[in-house]
């Protein structure tokens, strides 16, 4: 009896360990291996400077350069959290600062619904109600207004066609929006009370209260939410994939098509009829790996684990 | 029994936080540049009586006050409806009961309260800095390193800074809110002596449960108990021969 | 008085701060419901106009002849996203027990465990490759099982770190009492940690299934597509994302109104799944 309990014990130990061990360390790593691995091709004849610099990509040539996605994916990217952040830091006060205590969760749930929608929707939603507008009405009416100042109108420049790095930088937003505010607001939320009241009691405004005491203490948890957020939308695939245009090019202006890491993937990975434009795509996956876990980690480890010991250790 | 002019009266109050009737018909004078004490069970009201008088619970829905807190010398009635408590706040400060200093430097967290009042000139906010870091018996500690960050103080310092950080405005009242519950013995026998050192400046109200520490500081005590002020007077006679059956009991320790 | 005046001007001056920003903030929280009654007004209105009984019951037919339905893509979505849970919530919650039960003293599990917390966030399209150069190069061809391996990868994170999170709220005090009457760690784990948590679990487990459920990017080189109804998981099979993501892009009318129809139901599903999981929460909150 003894005996058979002990052998369930080694076993729900070794059996539970080898999945932790497979979770957290061997399917990163193979990951990894299988990515470097499968684009070999392309690392060969392109080696990493002239792949990440390179801004053709002619699949009838095979020739293959990323920078054209790379940029791509950080422009769209840039945009959409330029967006995020401050309407995520208005939301978060709204909620946990402004809204009645019992509409507080209504709120909450919805912003983490809009959040729960699958990306694709948002994708399908982009393309079908949101390109048609920006084609018709918001593109031209920016043309006419921020269009005609002198460097910025630069950038407003073109047809406006929908299908570009504008109105796929705006849906990234709107998808980030509900990620980004969880974040802030769970942070706004673990700001001591008597942190705030200390405010109050000087006689400073709720705003007062919000600049200069939560905004100051809840700051890391800012910034690992931003950099979290923007994990995130340098790998989202679907929301963009309908609104890019698939074009690899550095857009002059922001109604250019464009294309990104993940769209390219998306759209060429099953059409890929040479090895080394499997191999290339491959090495966009590879690069999109190596910045997001960057980032992710960035995010996680050292910005958010700060704001741990910030609150861990002082006894407010 | 005393020469000391009114700073604060207390006419009748009653605060209720939604149903909770949480002070019952309190009424009490407090006097300018004393040290008044409110002492009392746990649950008595003597917290909220203190928040009173700066408006701290209009910070939480579902509370109202009645009857009348009127402020000398201008008989200002900081319970009123019309009255701004921005502007309640700003004259009558507010220390907690753990110290909570701003995640700012030091330097921030004592000029913030001049900052609100529209203080702008640097060499004004440096002066009236050192002034109150001088008041709160920090500023030899800190003079060096005014710009660190406030957290890499000690316990007692960050409280001797909050107590800063409140007299800097220049209020004519300060609250204590069992200003010493959470630190050691020596940090708080130096906020005791910084306490009697203020009341030379401006009028003050503290809250404690340690008798031990009113009969200390205190010219004049409350007890409280179930949201009523049982007895109020002289700390001494509070200490020595109380009125009240109630009160004996309580400062010999037969409950509480 | 003239200092009285100008403190009276200052504290005027900080109000309408005040209320312009309060005013600022309100209106962002309205931006952001604006967008979720938009989306969710589009989807309602476009998919209640288009769904039909015969999206659930035909399967396509050539693009002009009418009478098409999307019985493969549901029936497909619902074999990958199950065999996806069948193999992602055993491990997920296995790995959780692992992080919650065995390591807390170990650095390294510690390091494993964070690792798997970045990966909750980790690019679905790169999982979607990397299972495409361990099953379906090999095997020559596209299959629902890689499908649902890619998708099990995603939510294994997600449900690990939630099983953790929630073990760790256990009481240690409760674990104590177990060992002090003799019993072992499984013995333990299972009759006082899991019973303990196991709502918590639960909620994990359907967040998991929701975030899977409408996943497109890893699916579309594993279990890519299919214009038939398939029961062959070794087989190419079709599923409502990959299919929404095709007939969006395609040129006719008709897959459009489809799409439309079938996002209803994906995002009603989806959402459902999330609501049924804060419930979940919320029913635990009450019984504590």
């Amino acid at each position: 009896m003894k005996r058979r309990e002990e052998l369930i014990e080694a076993l729900t130990g070794s059996t539970l360990g080898l999945f932790a061990l497979g979770v957290g360390f061997l399917f990163p790593i193979s990951t990894l291996f299988v990515l470097v691995y499968e684009s070999l091709p392309a690392i060969r004849k392109f080696g990493l400077i002239d792949f990440i610099t390179g801004t053709t990509w002619d699949p009838v040539a095979e020739v293959f350069g990323a920078l054209p996605a790379l940029f791509g994916t950080l422009l769209v990217t840039f945009i959409a959290s330029a967006i995020a952040l401050p309407v995520s830091i208005g939301i978060a006060m709204f909620i946990s600062e402004l809204s009645p205590k019992k509409l507080k969760p209504v709120f909450s749930t919805a912003v983490e619904l809009l959040g729960a929608i699958p990306s694709i929707i948002y994708g399908m939603w982009g393309l079908f109600v949101i390109a048609p507008l920006m084609a018709d009405y918001v593109e031209p009416f920016l043309q006419e207004t921020l269009g005609r100042v002198p460097l910025l109108g630069r950038l407003f420049e073109g047809a406006p066609t929908g299908v570009d790095a504008l109105t796929a930088s705006f849906v990234l937003s709107v998808m980030i929006i509900p990620f980004m505010s969880a974040i802030v607001k769970d942070a706004f939320e673990m700001t001591p009370e008597l942190l705030k009241e200390a405010g109050y009691g000087l006689g400073a405004t709720k705003w007062e209260v919000v600049k200069n005491v939560v905004i100051p203490y809840t700051l890391p948890g800012i910034v690992g939410g931003m950099v979290l957020s923007v994990g995130r939308a340098l790998g989202e695939t679907m929301a963009v994939a309908f609104l890019t245009g698939n074009v690899h090019q550095i857009p002059k202006s922001l109604l250019e098509p464009l294309t990104t890491i993940t769209v390219a993937i998306a759209n060429e990975f099953t059409e890929a009829d040479s090895d080394v434009y499997l191999a290339s795509l491959y090495y966009l996956a590879l690069i999109l790996f190596v910045l997001s876990f960057g980032l992710l980690m960035l995010a996680k480890f050292y910005l958010l684990e700060r704001l741990g010991k910030r609150w861990g250790t002082k006894g407010i | 029994m005393n020469n000391a002019p009114l700073k604060i009266e207390v006419k009748d109050l009653n605060f209720y936080y939604g149903r909770v009737h949480a002070l019952k018909d309190i009424n009490l004078n407090v006097y300018e540049k004393k040290v008044t004490a409110i002492i009392g069970p746990s649950g008595c009201g003597k917290t909220t009586l203190l928040r009173c008088f700066n408006r701290m619970h209009d910070l939480y829905p579902g509370n109202r006050y009645e009857g009348e807190i009127i402020l000398y010398p201008d008989k200002v009635n900081i319970v009123g409806k019309d009255v701004d408590p921005i502007m309640v706040r700003m004259r009558i400060g507010m220390v907690f009961q753990k110290p909570n200093p701003f995640p700012k430097s030091i330097y921030e967290n004592v000029a913030y309260g001049l900052k609100l009042k529209g203080i702008k000139k640097k060499s004004v906010l440096d002066e009236k800095v050192e002034q109150a870091l001088r008041g709160a018996a920090l500023w030899e500690e800190v003079k060096d390193r005014l710009h660190e960050n406030a957290y890499s103080l000690s316990g007692g310092q960050q409280q001797r800074l909050c107590i800063a950080r409140a007299i800097a405005p220049e209020p004519e009242v300060l609250l204590f809110d069992e200003p010493t519950s959470a630190l050691d013995p020596i940090s708080t026998a130096k906020i005791e002596d910084l306490i009697v050192e203020l009341k030379n400046r401006l009028t003050i109200l503290i809250v404690t449960h340690n008798m031990q520490q009113a009969a200390r500081i205190s010219d004049y005590t409350a007890f409280m108990y179930m949201g009523k002020l049982i007895e109020y007077g002289p700390t001494e006679k509070i200490f020595t021969k109380p009125d009240e059956k109630l009160t004996e009991d309580y400062i010999t320790g037969r409950f509480g | 008085m003239g200092d009285e005046r100008h403190l009276r001007s200052v504290i005027l001056k900080r109000k309408v701060i005040n209320v312009v920003m309060l005013t600022l903030s309100t209106l962002t929280a309205m931006y952001g419901l604006v967008w979720l009654f938009w989306i969710l007004g589009d989807v309602l209105l476009n998919g209640f106009r288009f769904i039909s009984l015969q999206l659930f019951l035909n399967d396509p037919t050539p693009p002009g002849i009418e009478g098409g339905g999307l019985r493969h893509a549901f029936v497909g979505h619902f074999i990958i996203t199950s065999l996806a849970a069948l193999i992602g919530v055993p491990i997920g919650i296995g790995t959780g027990i692992f992080f919650a039960e065995y390591g807390r003293h170990s650095k390294l599990i510690k390091t494993f465990r964070n690792i798997t917390d970045v990966l909750v966030s980790f690019p679905s399209i790169v999982i979607g490759t990397f299972v495409y150069a361990l099953m379906v190069k090999p095997l020559g061809h596209f299959s629902a099982v890689s499908g649902s391996v890619s998708l099990a990868l995603l939510m294994i994170p997600v449900i690990a770190i939630t099983t953790d999170e929630i073990l760790k709220l256990v009481p240690n005090s409760l674990r104590e009492a177990g060992y002090a009457l003799g019993a072992h760690r499984w013995q333990v784990i299972k009759d006082i940690s899991i019973s303990a948590a196991k709502r918590g679990i639960l909620t994990g487990v359907i967040l998991g299934i929701a975030r899977i459920s409408g996943e497109t990017a890893p699916l579309l080189f594993t279990s890519f597509n299919n214009n038939f109804f398939s029961l062959d998981i070794t087989k190419p099979m079709a599923s409502l994302t990959v299919t929404i993501f095709q007939y969006a892009m395609g040129p006719y009318e008709e897959w459009h109104r489809q799409a439309w129809a079938a996002s209803l139901v994906l995002t009603f599903g989806t959402l459902l799944f999330f609501i049924t999981a804060k419930a979940v929460v919320h029913g635990m909150r009450r019984s504590a």
